[in-house]
């Protein structure tokens, strides 16, 4: 692709990263600062590409390496961020539950 | 596979991860946004190798990327809550140094030859990689106190920074005008340096901001190494996460007061924090026990708490639960009190008390809260020191200064359930513990909590 094409999607993301989350209570910033971690961690696709085509010895060791990095900050990511989101969404009032189960 | 669905997959997966990021910054959206974010990722990875049958020693790449997920895995179900801020650190460092590699990757494979924009990417990829990977690394190792949370000033510390950023540019520059590999790694070596002088003297209140910056920098270099590789995905995530990330981070240091500026460039501005403020004369406290402060809550009619990492670390959520259902069955109005960076991050408390079942809506924010200490009885502090802390109001020279506090000392008597004298993360000290209307109830939280449910009991 060329380079106008790239720029233009570079700059087009900047604005919607910027206004995607231009509204968010402080209670999110740590998940939401940990989703975006997870979300980079997508480099380990860069990782597997790079991996694949070594040409050497010495290439494809520092690729395994990548990748192995890389699926260490993807899949940890979201799972670390699941955990804290579960916290926040877990039935907080079981009574109130029950309550309103009982109503016929 | 042909190119074209490789393309609309990968479209896809931007989607996805515009709708993640959408979701995450809602309370209600964002374990789906999270979920969403996820699937796109395992769709990225699917795709591509899906879409590339080029790939050679496919069984290799296959094992990496299952020991890498077993270890982020593992890591991420094991990690103690109170521990959570350090490992996405370490997350964040290990995605760096991923981009890192794999412009080195690259270059080695006959970069060489390419143009020099593309070069230009190829060293920014490393340059960014490697300071997030060196200082991700340092900012875990400050909060799992590893090595000491205060500020690091070197002796002529301000100058070796400032050279070795300037040796690091006019490295970076020589290397798109004259490629050799042995450039690239010198450059990578003196950004590794780099990423760790800018760390060593950021002080503890600063760390999470920092951890946030150097989210949106691997972010950057993620976008700079889809450049490289000429994949539109990769710099399209690497992009929404490094604006986002700026943002956020900027979001952050108004949460807590901090100047952005002074924080990024505090390896340039800080001084060594005297201890002074602890030395001299040893001042009385005023020390209680738990049947006092038993005492104290049961005639009082309004009792705010404010909770703190001591709090979580001693494992006390349960038991401070406790002693609030105790108080609000006699009839006392009980809320907590959370400071926008109580625990070690921005929520973390919340996700903290959240562990222990404490109901949302006692769960006050600093604006909403602030005003009620006027007119509260007794506040009781747990485990927390910094937050509290007037000097964040007074003291032009303390490292908090400017920080928005909880207006603790306005409430008629103050509690501090805390384990010894020693100061807080910032490591100063609270005037606030001298003051005559605070007393102290020192021990492990949860130990003194319980005493104090007790001697409550049986009044």
């Amino acid at each position: 692709m060329d380079g106008i094409a790239l720029l233009t999607i570079f700059v087009l993301s900047v604005f919607i990263g910027f206004e995607v989350i231009s509204k968010v209570s402080s209670i999110l910033h740590t998940p939401l600062m940990s989703g975006a971690n997870a979300i980079h961690g997508v480099v380990v696709v860069g990782a597997i590409v790079v991996a694949g085509h070594a040409q050497d010895n010495v290439q494809l060791v520092l690729g395994l390496v990548a990748i192995v990095l890389g699926a260490i900050n993807m899949v940890g990511g979201f799972v670390v961020t699941d955990r804290m989101l579960k916290m926040f969404t877990a039935p907080k009032k079981p009574a109130a539950d029950k309550s309103r189960e009982a109503r016929p | 596979m042909t190119s074209t669905w490789a393309g609309l997959a990968g479209l896809a997966v931007s989607v996805c991860f515009i709708l993640a990021l959408k979701g995450l910054s809602g309370p209600k959206t964002a374990r789906n946004g999270n979920l969403i974010g996820a699937a796109g990722a395992v769709l990225a990875v699917i795709v591509t190798f899906a879409s590339d049958s080029h790939l050679e020693h496919l069984p290799l790449l296959y094992s990496a990327l299952a020991v890498g997920s077993l270890i982020g895995w593992f890591a991420a179900r094991q990690v103690k809550m109170t521990a959570m801020p350090q490992l996405v650190a370490l997350f964040n460092g290990v995605g760096g140094a991923t981009a890192a590699l794999i412009a080195l990757i690259e270059y080695l494979s006959g970069g060489a030859g390419e143009t020099k924009l593309i070069l230009a990417a190829t060293v920014f990829t490393a340059l960014v990689g490697c300071v997030s990977f060196t200082g991700s690394v340092l900012t875990f190792l400050k909060l799992q106190e590893l090595i000491t949370t205060r500020p690091i000033v070197l002796p002529a510390g301000r100058f070796i920074t400032s050279a070795v950023g300037v040796i690091t540019l006019i490295s970076a520059v020589d290397m798109v005008v004259t490629p050799t590999s042995a450039r690239l790694y010198l450059l990578c070596v003196l950004s590794l340096v780099l990423g760790v002088l800018v760390v060593l003297p950021v002080g503890g209140a600063d760390v999470p901001i920092v951890i946030s910056l150097l989210n949106a920098f691997t972010g950057l270099s993620v976008a700079a190494s889809g450049y490289v590789l000429d994949s539109v995905l990769l710099i399209v995530a690497g992009t929404l996460v490094g604006a986002s990330g700026t943002l956020l981070t900027r979001m952050m240091a108004k949460a807590m007061g901090r100047p952005l500026l002074k924080t990024m460039f505090g390896a340039f501005t800080a001084v060594a924090v005297g201890t002074a403020a602890t030395d001299g004369v040893e001042r009385s406290v005023r020390s209680s026990s738990p049947d006092d402060v038993a005492i104290m809550l049961a005639y009082a009619q309004k009792v705010i708490i404010v909770p703190g990492y001591g709090l979580a670390v001693a494992q006390a959520q349960h038991a401070l639960r406790e002693l609030v259902d105790l108080l609000t069955e006699r009839g006392i109005g009980v809320a907590y009190a959370i400071h926008p960076v109580a625990g070690r991050m921005p929520g973390h408390m919340n996700v903290l008390l959240a562990e222990a079942n404490v109901p949302y809506d006692q769960l006050k924010e600093m604006d909403e809260v602030n005003p009620e200490f006027r007119s509260a009885d007794v506040a009781i502090v747990v485990g927390a020191n910094d937050v509290v802390n007037p000097a964040a109001r007074t003291d032009k020279t303390a490292p908090i200064f400017g920080m928005p506090i909880l207006n603790v000392d306005e409430a008629n008597q103050v509690v501090f359930l805390k384990r010894s004298m020693r100061p807080g993360f910032a490591g100063i000290s609270n005037e606030l513990l001298y003051d005559p209307r605070t007393s102290l109830l020192f021990g492990d939280a949860k130990d003194s909590l319980t005493k104090v449910v007790g001697a409550l009991k049986a009044l």
